[in-house]
């Protein structure tokens, strides 16, 4: 399994920073976000698991004052997995929490991907939604909390210009 | 002596099924779900996690079930479930300063860079009972008020803003391949650097460090606190997945970070500087950010030549005490039958007790 799991890492695929943009899209994904992505697939592949889906934890890091030393802060529960397609692309999902369906989708997508015949359709009907949905949640509460910004006046006293 | 502890398993076993049964309640009464506690009961789900050192809400709430409640009790739970699992690795450091935010607040600064956004925050209730939430058909659904924008990206931190002028000690990454202190792999050790100290403290119990920190503003280590910045907001967790080698964001966590600022006169070496002390938790936990930063900030005092006079500086005090499960376990423990224990301090106290009389005794005589 060891061997074949390096391939879900890829070799002569995407440009790292495509694939490590759409790797965190589909992991923010809500869950069913991505199930309807899957029913809306028209084709929707076969694929073996390389690592079945596993639940584990991360250590979560940050930094003293944040921008100093690292200190570990504590863990976060995270599922992983790996798959490869009948077609042969290897595709990996590494998703926050208890989630092994959201990490089996995940994984699909990313190895689907990584087919430059399917990318672009993929790129525009699943990750860019995806990500708009992400950025609309964001949004909303960015809105709800600036709402509670606070906005100072002064009021002046003891003037009397009348 | 041998004293036989067996006999107690069917004792056990149906003292289990009344707690289950207590646990239920009132049948007439709908269960809670878990659902219902991770979307209404968030603080303490926050507690939880940040306390039990394991984010994920719905384990959070469940613990929460299953302790009826008590919330250290349900850290406990959380604390042993992280031990069944296997760890995949350590996440690149949180970037808070590119937090989504949802409250940031400065008592140092009134009109500063982003300005005061209060959000969900009940510093500003009357702290009144409010019976509407009593009323039997519930509260609907309320609606928070919108800006026609989001709070802007970004937004400087306060400690940055000082550090234009030098005013403030620098939080600097000296080594960033430097080993981080884990304690969840080696046992704590004395003298302690700041990483083991600031992990003890991140799930270290909330009332010991509030308490703590209490102290240090009443005058057992004064060092003359300014909440520089409280945030609470999103921010992302990037790890580095071994088949891959480069970064991807696994998902996205709530934390809340408390920024202290604290007097500091200088010393032959170092121009009189504000000095810092640090918090942060998971979820939503404002009150214990603020304690963690001010114990934070007391525990440098070795670092920053000040004398050690007080609690709060001493580190093993602190350090060895902040954790509730082991608190709670030490101190509980003493409910297991010591039966053994204490037949042999009776027969010490029998015979101290016949020797006192025989001294009287001779001392009459």
């Amino acid at each position: 399994m060891g061997a074949s799991l390096s391939e879900a890492g890829g070799q002569a695929g995407p440009a790292p920073a495509a694939r490590q943009r759409w790797m965190s899209v589909l992991a923010k994904a809500r869950l069913g976000e991505l199930e309807e992505a899957w029913q809306g697939l028209d084709d929707k592949p076969a694929y073996d698991w390389l690592r079945l889906p596993e639940i584990g934890m991360v250590m979560v890091r940050a930094r003293t004052g944040g921008t100093g030393g690292q200190f570990n802060l504590g863990q976060m529960t995270v599922t992983r997995c790996a798959l490869r397609l009948a077609s042969g692309e290897a595709g990996l999902g590494y998703v926050q929490g208890r989630a092994k369906r959201h990490a089996e989708l995940a994984a699909v997508f990313d190895a689907l991907l990584q087919d430059a015949a399917r990318r672009p359709v993929l790129e525009q009907d699943v990750i860019a939604p995806l990500a708009a949905a992400h950025a609309a949640r964001r949004d909303d509460r960015s809105r709800k909390a600036n709402a509670t910004k606070v906005n100072f006046f002064t009021l002046v006293r003891g003037e009397n210009d009348q | 002596m041998y004293v036989a502890v067996k006999g107690g398993e069917q004792a056990i076993l149906n003292s289990h099924k009344l707690i289950a049964e207590e646990r239920r309640g009132d049948t007439a009464v709908p269960e809670l779900s878990l659902a219902q506690i991770k979307e209404q009961m968030q603080l303490a789900v926050d507690r939880v996690m940040t306390e039990g050192s394991l984010y994920d809400r719905d384990l959070a709430a469940l613990a929460i079930k299953q302790a009826q409640g008590d919330l250290m009790e349900a850290i406990f739970l959380l604390r042993a479930y992280r031990t069944t699992l296997a760890r995949f690795g350590e996440s690149l450091p949180i970037e808070t300063a590119g937090m989504a935010l949802r409250r940031r607040i400065s008592a140092a600064y009134k009109d500063l860079p982003g300005g005061q956004v209060l959000g969900p925050s009940y510093d500003y209730t009357h702290r009144l009972l409010d019976f509407a939430l009593a009323a039997e058909e519930g509260v609907g659904a309320p609606e928070a008020e919108s800006a026609e924008s989001g709070i802007e990206a970004a937004i400087p931190r306060v400690t940055d803003i000082l550090n234009h002028e030098g005013l403030i000690e620098e939080e600097i990454a000296l080594d960033d391949a430097a080993p981080v202190g884990d304690l969840t792999r080696e046992p704590l050790r004395f003298p302690a650097e700041r990483d083991l100290r600031l992990q003890n403290l991140a799930r270290g119990d909330e009332g010991f460090l509030l308490a703590l920190g209490y102290s240090t503003q009443r005058g057992y280590g004064r060092n003359h606190p300014f909440a520089g910045e409280i945030r609470l907001g999103e921010v992302a967790v990037e790890f580095v997945p071994e088949e891959l080698g480069f970064a991807i964001e696994i998902g996205e966590i709530t934390v809340t970070e408390c920024q202290m600022i604290n007097q500091f006169a200088g010393s032959a070496e170092r121009p009189p500087q504000f000095t810092r002390g640090y918090g942060l938790s998971f979820g939503h936990c404002e009150r214990k950010t603020m304690a963690m930063a001010l114990v934070d900030r007391a525990l440098r005092a070795r670092e920053l030549d000040e004398s050690i006079e007080y609690p709060a500086q001493d580190e093993e005090f602190v350090l060895y005490h902040s954790d509730n499960v082991e608190a709670s376990g030490f101190v509980q423990h003493l409910k297991l039958p010591h039966y053994v224990d204490f037949q042999s301090e009776l027969q010490l106290i029998r015979s101290l007790r016949k020797r006192h009389a025989q001294d009287r005794r001779e001392a009459a005589e």
